[in-house]
């Protein structure tokens, strides 16, 4: 395999961060707002009150400024896997480029056609077609959401592929597993529907401010009322599809579900940690106590692992070192089958290019013995094979507080709104305040966890992070790095800029 | 149905599609050519917003196409997606970095509290139409003069210049195919704003505009001239019988005479894109030069990327180990997902079906004045 850069790995790893987190900032908003954009047009137009217009225009224009730097952020990605990840690319080109292409057809030309007539179309088009574009741009995005959370989904629990020793990559053979593998499933749901509330607090955040100052204070309640319902069904629907995604974690990473919950030795009536403060010194392998502080609720992992009580969740420990009780191998006997896999490919290879098809053969049949653990065969130590513990157990603890503290919000708000004292609780409002930079800190947390949670993998069990990469000098990658960090920081500050002053100029007409 | 068909034809109908979407995009970046002519053609703040807003309608659609383009070579195309974006990595670097700054430009040129002034969003949408527009021919003329790299059993690339693809810029028909391009852009640009405005009060901007569309294609001859001069004359890279790359003299003007449909797209292509400038400058109420200048456009793009992938002929070829060199089958994705990915293609009609609809819908009535002094205006 050559040597492998680790410097490059890390520079090109924290390049996809970088890039994926600033997307992130606004994406949530692009999902959620489009749709909130949609419901207050669609009550403009039933209704023909023109305060629903003011209303609409006024969250739409902070939607286009969101946007555009959305659009900006999001292009790197798509091509950042060419440029930082050319082995991966080629290694699983075959099944990850799909649903990328798919998405630029069914997905990016309904956002664009549309935005442009949701923003220059009002005296232009009819009612009912600007409305109807306005739906359009909503689900486009969506729709985008899908296809990349498919392939993301896809990362993290590979399904309808089989490894081609001739080309030495990965081919699609089912195309609907693909699409409906449950992770990809519970990642859509929860991404999306995520980001549904964060938008609603981001309505929630800008209204509460202008009740506090009275100004706008018809925008600010009807707008709370609309973002509050949309809030807390989504926050329904985030806990059941959040409870999938463990329940799937279970059995495709277990190792991610074992970080994030603190879980080192496995148990039958494991805890779920509520609160706790881990041990920083604490390795795998050794017997120092996993937690200096913690709060725990005994005997509930199992029926969120598996849903069933008293059944087995696996440790970090038993899934690097292996439990023979419960038919789980050890790392290193993986890395011993993955290491022959690999000879065996290379042998295989040369039989072939010597043209000996007896030889080639043989290779062959042995290489499939192993094949499923070829992954393996990069690694270096079994340890490798844990991911940060703290960050993910940290981030996964965040999300959850926080993503309860949001369903609370939304249900005061509501309950206020409908009691029609919300102008007058000013408590309330001030709570409201920081909430929208909350749900942003959630929303990064959650991916924290889903990315870091599968570490050393670029695809789990498959294909390590350090062999995923382009060869080429880590220089290159680390001056991209901070170009783009550069050029972000800059537009996200003229961003942040704009938004602020549009949100103080407020809806032009009410 | 899709899936009985041979890999071969699958390879052939993906270049096809891959071509249509980049001879499509060449065609939209009459946005990124409108974008380098702000300054010389719209003297004043008005004439200036009237160019930003008519552009800023279609913007997204030029971007978007761009990313399918990309989309559909990871696709179909996985081991050229890989070779190409990680080894030609500062090209790509460069031209993605124009396209960040270009998306949030419209949006945030004219708002208030900007932080980088309107000067600077200017900048960056010149500096995309220009640029931009350069590296991407660059990069484009690289299908004929091949590009330095090795591919290793496991299919890795490794690069053999530490230039990492701006050694491209370097050869004088990659450049002239840049440059090419970006007139094109520009004649395109004033044929589409000329379609577009509304240029009641404003006789000397139309003129301005009409001019424009004359002297660009004037810059233009002699880049075009020098890359078809190049182009028939060149040594190419050629596979021959038992599959093996080699360099083949006159093979792209062999091409041309194998395939003379390809010759009648290019040559028509060309006629359509004079024909397109005739409109637009010599005649008074010509407001139809786009469609004619487009369609050259658009055919002029297939001719060249047929010339590069059909015919035994690798499409992105090495210089350093010809061996290396991709062609439409050997860079493929498997029969299977180029079969999924023919069946999701079907949809491609209804998606133009739309796209012309909404166009025809939002261009109906010309942008005039009074469109951008609402205050919903970029």
């Amino acid at each position: 395999m050559g040597e492998i850069d680790l410097v490059m790995v890390n520079w090109a790893r924290a390049q996809f961060a970088l890039t994926a987190m600033y997307h992130w900032i606004f994406v949530p908003l692009t999902l959620g707002l489009s749709f909130l954009c949609a419901f207050f047009e669609t009550l403009y137009v039933r209704t023909g009150k023109d305060e629903w217009k003011s209303i609409t225009k006024f969250w739409m224009t902070l939607f286009g400024i969101n946007f555009a730097i959305g659009v900006a952020t999001g292009i790197i990605l798509e091509f950042e896997f060419g440029t930082n990840w050319s082995n991966y690319s080629w290694m699983v080109g075959d099944i990850f480029g799909a649903p990328l292409a798919i998405e630029g057809i069914v997905a990016f030309f309904l956002e664009a056609t549309f935005f442009a007539v949701m923003f220059f179309g009002w005296d232009r088009v009819s009612k009912r077609f600007h409305l109807f574009s306005t739906w359009m741009v909503a689900v486009g995005s969506n729709l985008s959401a899908l296809w990349i959370l498919v392939a993301n989904g896809w990362m993290q629990y590979p399904v309808g592929m089989a490894f081609n020793p001739d080309n030495a990559r990965f081919e699609m053979q089912n195309f609907w597993e693909v699409l409906f593998s449950p992770v990809a499933i519970s990642k859509f749901t929860h991404a999306t529907s995520s980001s549904f509330m964060v938008s609603a607090l981001f309505v929630i955040t800008i209204s509460s401010w202008y009740l506090l100052r009275k100004r706008h204070v018809d925008l600010a309640r009807k707008s709370i009322l609309v973002a509050s319902v949309f809030g807390l069904i989504s926050t329904v629907y985030v806990a059941f599809n959040g409870d999938e995604s463990a329940y799937t974690n279970a059995s495709t990473q277990p190792m991610k579900l074992a970080a994030y919950e603190g879980l080192w030795d496995g148990e039958e009536n494991a805890a779920i940690v509520a609160f706790g403060i881990l041990n920083p010194d604490k390795k795998p392998g050794d017997k120092l106590e996993p937690f200096t502080t913690e709060v725990t609720i005994p005997g509930l992992l199992g029926l969120l692992a598996n849903r069933e009580f008293g059944s087995f969740v696996p440790g970090i420990n038993d899934l690097v070192y292996g439990n023979q009780e419960h038919g789980i191998m050890s790392v290193a006997d993986k890395m011993v089958k993955g290491k022959e896999a690999i000879a065996d490919l290379t042998a295989y290879k040369q039989a072939k290019k010597k043209m000996d098809d007896v030889a080639a053969a043989a290779a062959l049949e042995k290489f499939k013995v192993n094949q499923d653990y070829l992954g393996y065969g990069y690694l270096e130590k079994p340890e490798d094979t844990v991911p940060p513990v703290a960050m993910t157990f940290y981030a996964f603890h965040i999300m959850v507080f926080l993503g309860v503290l949001f369903g609370l919000i939304f249900i005061l708000n509501l309950r206020y709104s409908l009691k029609g004292t919300l102008a007058q609780t000013t408590w309330l409002q001030l709570l409201g305040l920081p909430m929208f930079f909350l749900g942003l800190i959630a929303s990064q947390a959650g991916w924290v966890v889903a990315e870091l949670g599968r570490q050393p993998w670029a695809i789990e069990g498959l294909l390590p992070v350090n062999v995923a990469t382009t060869n080429i000098a880590a220089g290159n990658v680390q001056t991209t790095f901070f170009m783009f960090l550069i050029i972000f920081t800059l537009l996200l500050v003229a961003e942040v800029s704009i938004m602020l002053k549009q949100i103080s100029i407020g809806p032009e007409d009410m | 149905m899709i899936g009985s068909l041979d890999t071969a034809l699958l390879q052939q109908i993906w270049w096809i599609l891959a071509s249509v979407v980049g001879s499509l995009f060449l065609f939209l970046t009459f946005v990124q050519g409108g974008q380098t002519l702000l300054w010389q053609v719209a003297k004043d703040e008005t004439e200036k917003s009237l160019v930003i807003n008519s552009l800023g309608t279609k913007w997204e659609l030029t971007f978007t196409t761009l990313v399918l383009f990309g989309g559909a070579l990871f696709a179909a195309f996985p081991k050229f997606y890989a070779t190409s974006f990680g080894g030609a990595y500062w090209v790509w670097v460069l031209i993605l970095f124009t396209f960040i700054v270009q998306a949030v430009s419209y949006e945030y040129r004219k708002k208030p509290n900007n932080v980088l002034g309107a000067k600077t969003y200017e900048v960056f949408l010149f500096i995309n139409g220009s640029v931009g527009i350069l590296l991407i021919g660059a990069a484009v003329g690289t299908f004929f003069t091949g590009s330095n790299f090795v591919l290793d059993d496991f299919n890795r690339v490794s690069w053999t210049t530490p230039f990492r693809g701006l050694e491209a810029a370097f050869s004088l028909f990659n450049l002239s195919m840049g440059l090419f391009l970006v007139f094109n852009a520009r004649v395109l640009g004033t044929m589409y704003l000329i379609n577009n405005i509304d240029f009641a009060g404003l006789p000397e901007f139309e003129m301005r505009l009409r001019k424009a569309c004359f002297t660009n294609l004037i810059c233009a001859l002699p880049f075009l001239l020098y890359v078809l001069g190049g182009l028939l004359l060149m040594d190419g890279f050629g596979i021959n019988e038992t599959g093996v790359v080699e360099m083949v003299p006159y093979k792209y003007l062999g091409n041309l005479l194998a395939m003379p449909i390809v010759l009648v797209l290019l040559v028509v292509g060309l006629l359509l894109v004079v024909g397109g400038v005739g409109i637009t400058a010599f005649k008074d109420e010509g407001r139809s030069g786009i469609w004619f200048g487009g369609l050259g456009t658009v055919l002029v793009g297939l001719a060249v990327f047929f010339t590069a992938g059909f015919n035994n002929t690798p499409f992105y070829p090495s210089k350093a180990d010809l061996s290396s060199s991709l062609s439409i089958y050997n860079a493929s994705s498997s029969h299977f997902t180029l079969t999924a990915m023919t069946y999701v293609a079907l949809v491609i009609p209804f998606v133009l079906a739309y796209i012309v609809y909404v166009w025809w819908q939002m261009n109906a009535r010309q942008l005039s004045v009074a469109d951008i002094t609402n205050n919903k205006a970029y």
